[in-house]
């Protein structure tokens, strides 16, 4: 009981919160005044002016997109810099030495991506510098390049305009009138709910018992507010918000959730306002939530009835291995639905030592890739698989398929599946390599069909821009930092360049009057046909990959094999 | 294009990755100097004893024991949870031979454990039990410290929290206030009594 009035209050907090920072993001990147112009205006002007950016000029589909990806490249270079040269920087009490060059690449194009896969552990491998400047900073970044990809995408299907923007001019304004007072706002509650936040070393501590106790520290409220909501997922610590200082309480453990939820989310209604249907964007929603209720219960039963043999023994209470008492079975299904959801990707209780059947879900939530979806990216894949819903639908019934009123053709068509189907392509194919290499299954901590979806869940995890992982899995080899850094690369920007491709093909289209004939996408009906194709196309693309991982492992612990 | 693309990276650099931790550490030190550092637990006489959010060892029967450790035991440079596939035979063995243990402490055999007090948190460092957890834990410290199970009982009231705002989270009692409690007893207790 006190876990469903948990779970209601989640849901109303989540939907609260999204309606009104959905038209609050319509208004920021819309062409009027936005709230707060007095203030941030001439701050974006400054900005503007030191780099020398007209903030008028707009956009064609391909500067767009060669903007958004030549300024990550030097984002990265700025990173991969900071971390191979954080010994001799300053701001390293500890003494962190520099990171070897694949691990490097490998944590780079992590968190450039939005994934924050990380195969190093920040207490022992992260100056606060690098937590900053190489963390901290991609952080915001690659959250504001997500969020500025999906407004561009947007506005070539409102059809008033034939651009898509300004890259620049949006990315700006993503980090001033969203990301850092939200992050600066949020950072302050973790802090006060004891997460720290010092440029102070370790503390080092004498114990109850007489021991010593090394306890390290650092800025890492300021880091944990924008890892959730810009769905980054990097933890501060090797045990991410597992950890007592990243997720000190049980209310941290909620604001947690509703950060990630909240930009995901609120961008839906956002698409609503810019498209000028509201209820396009409440059928989308209601849509994306099922699937996530459903998701939900799965993983949370699936805890709470926890290992037969300790049930029979007389240990109450579920699954507990790798859980936090704080939050709980509910706590942490709670959580490890929201962060696979929202491609987030932190954990609050480790993945590996869920149940099979618990461990199914995040996975199973990563290979759909759009229940919510990360910041930006999750609603260019809800919209993705729009455009397949459809092309479908009017396939059956032998009409050109319209998408809000533009014709969707060939082109468009051919785009979409590039962005759909280079994702199980890029899961499916290194984890078949990495089984087949036995230096990639010498990293495997548990035997049987669990090591399989130790591998699995690696690809996927990258492929989805997640990081989160099995984490038995001993991922920092050369192999895995290379193979999983490239696919986490692969994941994120032919998806976002092949929809901007869509988005620029339907910007130079006229809008058509809706026809009676026209399939209407904002009722019920297209709801259920949006979860149809979703679910089919991840249970054609993913089943056999699932039923030798967790389906067969959870089967054999039911009925031993 | 590329002049700008540089000039971008350079100045979110700054502000997001200097600016704005450099100016929410101003403020969540001025505002919450404890939490900010660590929430660190300190003797009168200035001894830094741990964190009350870091769980620590304690060897010996007077004490209340955090859940079991992870990795290395409770070195918080080392966090994580085992990372072991719950349905492996030898974990199922090694978490029924802590039920065992935990049983044989409290003198009852057939005593039903909760799963926190048997298992490896996920950071490794959690501080907290279920109350469930140090309840079974109080025959064993009664017998070790002379103090008795109600008073024992009573002290775990005392510092056990509820679900926050009565809907958020576990009920739940933090073993470093736990055992800076007892410890603080069993030093008034002490005083009392005339040397041994």
């Amino acid at each position: 009981m006190a876990d469903l009035i948990q779970l209601v209050v989640f849901v109303l907090l989540v939907t609260l919160f999204a309606v009104p920072l959905g038209g609050y993001m319509a208004r920021v990147f819309g062409d009027g005044p936005a709230p707060g112009d007095r203030f941030f205006l001439p701050l974006e002007r400054a900005i503007y002016r030191l780099i020398g950016v007209d903030p008028q000029a707009r956009m064609t589909w391909r500067r767009y997109a060669t903007a958004l990806v030549v300024t990550n490249f030097f984002m990265m270079a700025l990173m991969y810099l900071v971390l191979r040269l954080q010994k001799y920087l300053p701001l390293n009490p500890d003494g962190i030495a520099a990171m070897p060059p694949s691990l490097a690449y490998n944590t780079v194009t992590s968190f450039i991506t939005n994934t924050n896969w990380q195969a190093y552990s920040g207490e022992t491998a992260m100056s606060y510098l690098g937590q900053m400047l190489a963390i901290t900073y991609p952080m915001f970044t690659s959250a504001a390049t997500g969020i500025v990809a999906a407004i561009a995408f947007l506005r070539a299907l409102t059809g008033v305009r034939q651009d898509l923007g300004n890259f620049f001019v949006d990315l700006v304004r993503a980090h001033t009138r969203l990301l850092l007072p939200l992050a600066f706002l949020v950072a302050l509650v973790l802090v006060a709910e004891g997460a720290p936040q010092t440029f102070q070393g370790a503390a080092h501590a004498t114990t109850f018992d007489g021991k010593t106790q090394v306890i390290p520290r650092g800025p890492v409220a300021s880091l944990e507010s924008i890892k959730h909501l810009g769905t980054n997922g990097g933890g501060y610590f090797g045990a991410n918000a597992a950890h007592p200082f990243e997720n000190p309480s049980p209310i941290t453990n909620l604001i947690h959730m509703l950060s990630m939820m909240l930009i995901p989310t609120s961008l839906m209604f956002t698409f609503g306002r810019m498209i000028g249907n509201r209820r396009q964007a409440w059928v989308l929603y209601t849509a994306v939530f099922l699937l996530f209720l459903g998701m939900w219960g799965i993983v949370y039963a699936s805890e709470q009835a926890g290992v037969p043999a300790f049930d029979a023994a007389g240990i109450t209470g579920g699954n507990m291995e790798g859980k936090e008492v704080r939050f709980g079975i509910f706590g942490s299904a709670l959580f490890t639905t929201v962060t696979t959801a929202a491609t987030t990707g932190s954990v609050d209780n480790m993945h590996d030592s869920l149940t099979p059947l618990g461990g199914f879900v995040p996975m199973a939530q990563m290979m759909l890739n759009n229940v919510f979806g990360g910041v930006g990216a999750g609603l260019l894949n809800i919209l993705l698989y729009v455009i397949m819903g459809v092309f479908l639908t009017g396939l059956m019934v032998g009409r050109t398929p319209e998408l809000f009123g533009k014709k969707i053709e060939t082109k468009e068509v051919k785009l979409a599946s590039v962005a759909l189907l280079v994702h199980p392509l890029i899961i499916l194919a290194p984890t078949a390599t990495a089984l087949l290499l036995p230096d990639a299954t010498a990293s495997i901590l548990n035997p049987g069909s669990h090591g399989l979806s130790e591998v699995l869940y690696a690809y996927t995890s990258g492929a989805a821009n997640n990081g989160s992982a099995f984490a038995g899995l001993d991922a920092d080899t050369v192999f895995y930092n290379t193979t999983i850094g490239s696919v986490m690369l692969l994941g994120r920007f032919v998806s976002i360049i092949a929809l901007l491709g869509v988005a620029g093909s339907l910007a130079r289209k006229t809008p058509v009057s809706a026809g009676a004939g026209a399939l209407r996408t904002d009722t019920p009906l297209f709801g259920a046909v949006y979860l149809i194709v979703v679910l089919l196309i991840g249970a054609l693309a993913f089943f056999p990959a699932l039923a030798v991982g967790p389906i067969a492992e959870q089967l054999s612990m039911w009925f031993g094999a | 294009m590329v002049r700008q693309a540089i000039g971008i990276s350079l100045v979110l650099w700054v502000i997001t990755g200097l600016l704005y931790p450099a100016v929410t550490t101003l403020f969540a030190q001025a505002f919450f100097p404890h939490q900010s550092n660590g929430s660190l637990i300190v003797d009168a006489d200035g001894t830094v004893r741990g964190s009350y959010r870091i769980a620590q060892a304690y060897s010996g029967d007077g004490w209340f024991h955090p859940r079991p450790p992870a990795k290395e035991a409770y070195d918080p440079l080392e966090s994580g949870g085992t990372n072991l596939a719950v349905a492996r035979e030898d974990y199922q063995a090694t978490v029924l031979k802590r039920l065992e243990a935990v049983r044989r402490d409290a003198l009852d055999p057939d005593l039903p454990v909760p799963a926190d007090l048997v298992t490896a948190s996920g950071s490794g460092l959690d501080p907290d039990l279920s109350i469930e957890a140090a309840r079974a834990q109080v025959p064993r410290i009664s017998r070790a410290t002379g103090l008795p199970e109600v008073e024992l009982n009573a002290l775990i009231d005392r510092v056990a929290v509820p679900r926050e705002l009565a809907i958020f989270g576990e009920p739940r009692v933090n073993v470093n206030a736990l055992n800076e409690a007892l410890r603080a007893r069993l030093k008034a207790l002490d005083q009392r009594m005339p040397p041994r």
